[in-house]
C-alpha cells in the first residue's frame, strides 16, 4: 500500500467507521440496529433493482442543490476565499428564478432555463458585493458573507410580499407547471420523485468548475491569487479582480443551488429562513476536498443518508432526533477522514520498518 | 570524554528522495559540531529526526551511550535535546517570559503561573551565558537577534544540555553573529553540546572543532576542522573545487537599458525612504546596489518592478517611459525580476515546480490556446529547465514548490526569469541563504546574462558579492545614492564607509 492509496481509501474507511458508531449509539440507546441500519440503507435506493426508481429519484434529488452548494463553497475555497454566505446567495438567486417563473412568459423548457440562469446572474451579483469589500479595503468576506445572509432573508421577504405574494404570508405565490425544471420524461422514470433538471444543472457545473479550475489560465490566476497574493501580484495578475470573480462565481453556483431547490424540488418560497443547504455546503465541500469529483461523490452521500434517513424514522419506532444524530455522527467521521489519513500513514511507516 | 550524542547510520526517506542515506554523527560532550552541506543535502532532516519531528526508517540514536527513540520533541526535550529552528518557533503576541515557558510553565497558587519563579531562574540563566534580553517586551517588538536569544533560553530553561542550531547565522547582521558565535562558546564552557548546521566555513573555522559533511543525503567525512582549509572544507561539501573568486571578463558595457531618473518615495506614515535616486544600467554590465539593508534597497526595487506604484521621478527602458506601466507591462517589455523574499513574492508555494514556472507568461501564446493552459508545453518547459539549472525536486516538474529545499526554490525562480530573456535583469538578493556551490553557480549565471548583452541591476547586502561580479557599484545610505565606484578601483573597506554614512562624494 502506497502513501497515494492511503489518500483514496481513508474516506471510505472513515465512513465505516462513523457507521460503526452510530449502529452502537442505536444499540446503546436500546433500538434495534440492525433494523434500524437496514432501512436507512435501503431508503435511498430501495427498489432500484426492480425497475422502481422512486427512492433513488429521492437521493438524487436531495443531492442536486448540495452539489452546487458544495460546489460554490469548494470554488471559494479554491481560491482562497470562504464563502458562508452561500445560503444568501442560494436564496436570492431562487428567489429570481421563481419571480421569473411567475412573471415571465416563455414556451415551456425555456422558461425553466432562462429562470435558472437568471438565478445564477443573481447569485453570482449577491457574491459581488462581499468579493469588492475583501478585494478593496480587505475586509473579511466570512463577516460580510454572514450579514449578507441575513439581508438576504429580509430582502427576499420584502419583494416577495410587494412582487409576488402567495396564498399565506408565510410563502410566496407558487411557480406555475411550465416553469418548474421537473421535466415529464425525468418524472416518468422515476416515478414522481422531486428529480428535476437541476440535477443536470449540477453535473455540467462540476464540470465546468473542474475545467476552469484545471484547465484555463483564468482558473491558474485565481488559485495563484488564493495562495498567495503576493506572487501574484509580481506575476502581473490583477489580484483584486480575481477576488471578485472568484466571490462572484461562487455567488453564481449558489444562486443555481436556488434554482434548483425553489423551482425544482419545490415551486415556492418560504419566507423568514435562510435555507440551511448552503452552510451544508460547507461539509460537503471539505467531505469532498474542494474537488468537483469529490463534491459529486460527497453531495450523494448526503442525499443519500438524509433520504434513508427519512425512511428510518418513518420505518421503525426509531425517534427522529436519533436519525439524525446517526447521520451526523457517520458525516462527522467522514469530515475527518484526515486524521485516518494520518493513522494509517503512520500505521505504513511501522510496518515498512518492521518489514525490513 | 564520551559522546553526548550519537547517530548512527540512520537513513529517513521522504517519497521520491532519500533524504539520509546511512549518515553517521558523533557528538563529543562539550564541543561544537559543524553539519555542513549544500542546500537540500538532508542537513535539516536528520537534525528533525534528532529533535524527533521526523521518524527514521533506519539507524539508531544514543544520548550519553544509551539508545533511545525520540518519538516527538517532548521525548528529545525529556532527552536534554533542545533545538533553535531556522524559523523561530514563537508567539509574537506573547511577552519573552510567556514564551519561555510555554509549554513548561511553572504552577503558583490555584493553577496560575508563577512568573516570578520563572523571571528568577530565567535572569540567572541570561546573566550566566551573556544573553540579555528584556523578558516583558512582546516578541513582535524585538529584534531577529533577540528573538533568537529567547529561543536560545527556551532551551536552557528547559535545562538542554544538546543544543542544535539550524542555520542560525542566516538572518543575522555581522554584529549580532559575533554575539551569538560568543555565546556558543560561552555554552560549551559550560559543558553544553553543540550541533550548529551552516554553509558559512568562516563561522566553522572560527568555532567549530568537527565537521561532518554530507551531500545528497550521504555522509561523506568528519573531518577535524583546525586541519582543513575553508578552500578544503568548500571542495568537500559540494564535491568538486569550487572557487570563492568568480573569473569575470572585462565588461563592455553599450547602450542604455534602464534608466531612473530622480525616484523619489515615502512610506506609508511619510518617511521618506528614496531621495533624488538617479542612475543607469547599460546592457553588457552587472551594477551593484550596496547597502546596509533598510537604506531603500526594497523601495528601488518596487518602483522599478512596479510593486509600488506611489512615487515621483521616471523609470525608463530601453528608451521607453514605462514609470506608470502596470507590472505585467513591464515585465512582458523586458524587465526580469528575482525578488528579494522568495516566499513572499517569488513561488507560489502551494503549485508544483512547472506552474511556477509559467507564472509570468501563463497567457502567451507558447503556453495557452483559447484560455486553456498547454499542459505539454508547460512540461516540456520544466524538464528543460530542471537540466538547464540542475534543479532537484523529487518529482520532478510535478513537485510542490515548498516541499522542494531553499536553493532549489531559488534556482527555479532563476530559471524562470532567465528563460524570459530580459533586457534588463534585477537581481535582489539572489544567493540569500544559499551555499557556495549555489553561490557560484548564480554569479555565474549573471555574468552569462551579461555577456549576452543585457543589463544586471544586483542588489545585495553581501559586500563580498557586490564585489566579486558587478562592474559598478551605487551605495545607497538613507535612500540616496552616496557614491558610484568603479568596482575595479575601489575595496570593501572604502565602500564600507560609505555604506556607513560616514563618507560622502
Amino acid at each position: 500500500m502506497s502513501e497515494d492509496s492511503i489518500k483514496r481509501i481513508s474516506p471510505l474507511i472513515s465512513i465505516i467507521l462513523g457507521l460503526l458508531l452510530g449502529y452502537l449509539l442505536l444499540l446503546l440507546v436500546g433500538y434495534d440496529g440492525n433494523s434500524g441500519f437496514k432501512y436507512l440503507f435501503q431508503g435511498g435506493i430501495k427498489g432500484i433493482t426492480e425497475g422502481k426508481y422512486r427512492r433513488i429519484g429521492d437521493t438524487l434529488a436531495q443531492m442536486t442543490p448540495l452539489m452546487l452548494t458544495g460546489a460554490s463553497v469548494a470554488f471559494a475555497f479554491r481560491t482562497g476565499l470562504f464563502n458562508i454566505g452561500a445560503s444568501g446567495q442560494m436564496l436570492f438567486g431562487g428567489f429570481v428564478a421563481v419571480l421569473v417563473g411567475i412573471t415571465v412568459d416563455l414556451p415551456p423548457v425555456i422558461l425553466p432555463l432562462v429562470a435558472t440562469l437568471l438565478a445564477g446572474v443573481a447569485g453570482g451579483l449577491y457574491g459581488f458585493l462581499p468579493g469588492y469589500l475583501k478585494a478593496k479595503y480587505n475586509i473579511h468576506e466570512v463577516v460580510i458573507g454572514i450579514m449578507m445572509n441575513y439581508v438576504s432573508v429580509y430582502l427576499v421577504q420584502y419583494l416577495v410580499k410587494i412582487l409576488i405574494p402567495g396564498k399565506y404570508v408565510i410563502e410566496s405565490a407558487h411557480i406555475p407547471k411550465e416553469a418548474s425544471l421537473k421535466m415529464s420524461f425525468i418524472s416518468n422514470i422515476f416515478r414522481g420523485s422531486p428529480l428535476n433538471a437541476g440535477f443536470f444543472v449540477g453535473v455540467i457545473a462540476l464540470i465546468v468548475i473542474y475545467v476552469i479550475l484545471e484547465k484555463t489560465t483564468f482558473g491558474f490566476e485565481l488559485k495563484a491569487v488564493g495562495f498567495n497574493k503576493d506572487a501574484a501580484k509580481y506575476s502581473g495578475m490583477k489580484v483584486n479582480k480575481n477576488i471578485i470573480y472568484s466571490m462572484m462565481i461562487s455567488g453564481c453556483l449558489a444562486g443555481l443551488a436556488g434554482a434548483t431547490f425553489y423551482i425544482g424540488y419545490t415551486n415556492h418560497i418560504k419566507l423568514g429562513t435562510v435555507p440551511t443547504l448552503g452552510f451544508d455546503g460547507i461539509a460537503v465541500s471539505l467531505l469532498g476536498k474542494n474537488s468537483p469529483i469529490g463534491i459529486f461523490f460527497s453531495s450523494f452521500l448526503f442525499g443519500y443518508l438524509k433520504n434513508g434517513g427519512s425512511f428510518m424514522a418513518s420505518s421503525t419506532d426509531i425517534p427522529r432526533e436519533l436519525v439524525d444524530i446517526v447521520i451526523a455522527i457517520i458525516i462527522y467521521f467522514s469530515a475527518i477522514s484526515f486524521v485516518i489519513e494520518k493513522f494509517l500513514n503512520k500505521l505504513l511507516v511501522k510496518m515498512k520498518k518492521e518489514g525490513k | 570524554m564520551g559522546y553526548a550524542i550519537e547517530m548512527l547510520n540512520i537513513t529517513k526517506e521522504f517519497p521520491g528522495i532519500k533524504a539520509n542515506d546511512d549518515i553517521t554523527l558523533k557528538l563529543k560532550k562539550g564541543t561544537i559540531h559543524a553539519l555542513l552541506g549544500e542546500n537540500g543535502a538532508g542537513k535539516s532532516t536528520l537534525m528533525s529526526v534528532l529533535f524527533g519531528l521526523y521518524q527514521p526508517e533506519k539507524g539508531v540514536i544514543k544520548v550519553d551511550g544509551k539508545e533511545v527513540k525520540i518519538s516527538n520533541p517532548n521525548v528529545a526535550t525529556e532527552l536534554k535535546i533542545g533545538m533553535v529552528h531556522q524559523h523561530f518557533k514563537l508567539v509574537e503576541c506573547f511577552t519573552v517570559i510567556e514564551n519561555i515557558v510555554l509549554g513548561v510553565e511553572p504552577k503558583g497558587k490555584f493553577g496560575k503561573t508563577d512568573y516570578k519563579k520563572a523571571e528568577e531562574k530565567i535572569i540567572e540563566i541570561s546573566e550566566k551565558y551573556g544573553l540579555a534580553v528584556e523578558l516583558h517586551k512582546k516578541i513582535s517588538e524585538l529584534t531577529v537577534g533577540a528573538q533568537q536569544k529567547v529561543e536560545i533560553l527556551k532551551m536552557l530553561y528547559r535545562e538542554a544540555t544538546t543544543l542544535i542550531f539550524d542555520e542560525p547565522t542566516a538572518v543575522l547582521t555581522p554584529q549580532e553573529i559575533k554575539g551569538l558565535l560568543e555565546v556558543m562558546r560561552n555554552l560549551t564552557c559550560e559543558g553544553k553540546s553543540i550541533v550548529i548546521i551552516t554553509h558559512k566555513l568562516d563561522e566553522i573555522k572560527e568555532i567549530a572543532s568537527e565537521c561532518t559533511i554530507i551531500r545528497k543525503g550521504k555522509g561523506i567525512e568528519t573531518v577535524n576542522v583546525a586541519e582543513k582549509t575553508v578552500q578544503e572544507l568548500a571542495d568537500l561539501m559540494v564535491g568538486r573545487a569550487v572557487s570563492f573568486k568568480t573569473e569575470k571578463q572585462e565588461a563592455d558595457p553599450k547602450e542604455v537599458v534602464l534608466r531612473v531618473e530622480k525616484l523619489n518615495m515615502k512610506n506609508k506614515i511619510g518617511v521618506e525612504k528614496l531621495k533624488n535616486v538617479s542612475f543607469e544600467v547599460r546592457s553588457g554590465e552587472i551594477v551593484g546596489i550596496a547597502g546596509i539593508e533598510g537604506n531603500g534597497q526594497t523601495e528601488l526595487i518596487n518602483a522599478i518592478t512596479g510593486l509600488e506604484n506611489k512615487f515621483d521621478g521616471k523609470v525608463i527602458l530601453n528608451g521607453k517611459d514605462i514609470t506608470k506601466s502596470s507590472i505585467r507591462e513591464k515585465t512582458l517589455s523586458g524587465i526580469g525580476h528575482i525578488p528579494e523574499d522568495r516566499h513572499k513574492h517569488g513561488l507560489v508555494l502551494d503549485y508544483t515546480l512547472e506552474e511556477n514556472l509559467i507564472l509570468q507568461t501563463y497567457f502567451t501564446e507558447e503556453f495557452s490556446k483559447n484560455g486553456f493552459i498547454k499542459k505539454s508545453k508547460v512540461s516540456e518547459q520544466s524538464d528543460e529547465l530542471i537540466k538547464r539549472f540542475d534543479i532537484r525536486a523529487g518529482k520532478e516538474g510535478k513537485t510542490i514548490a515548498r516541499s522542494m529545499s531553499g536553493g532549489n526554490q531559488q534556482k527555479s525562480i532563476i530559471a524562470r526569469e532567465m528563460k524570459r530573456e530580459p533586457n534588463l535583469l534585477l537581481a535582489a538578493q539572489p544567493t540569500r541563504g544559499l551555499d557556495v556551490g549555489a553561490i557560484e553557480f548564480i554569479h555565474k549565471e549573471l555574468l552569462k546574462t551579461r555577456d549576452s548583452g543585457k543589463g544586471v541591476l544586483l542588489i545585495s547586502l553581501e559586500l563580498d558579492e557586490i564585489l566579486n561580479i558587478s562592474d559598478r557599484v551605487l551605495v545607497l545610505f538613507e535612500g540616496s545614492v552616496v557614491a558610484e565606484l568603479e568596482t575595479k578601483n575601489t575595496n570593501k573597506e572604502e565602500i564600507g564607509l560609505y555604506m556607513a554614512g560616514s563618507r560622502k562624494e
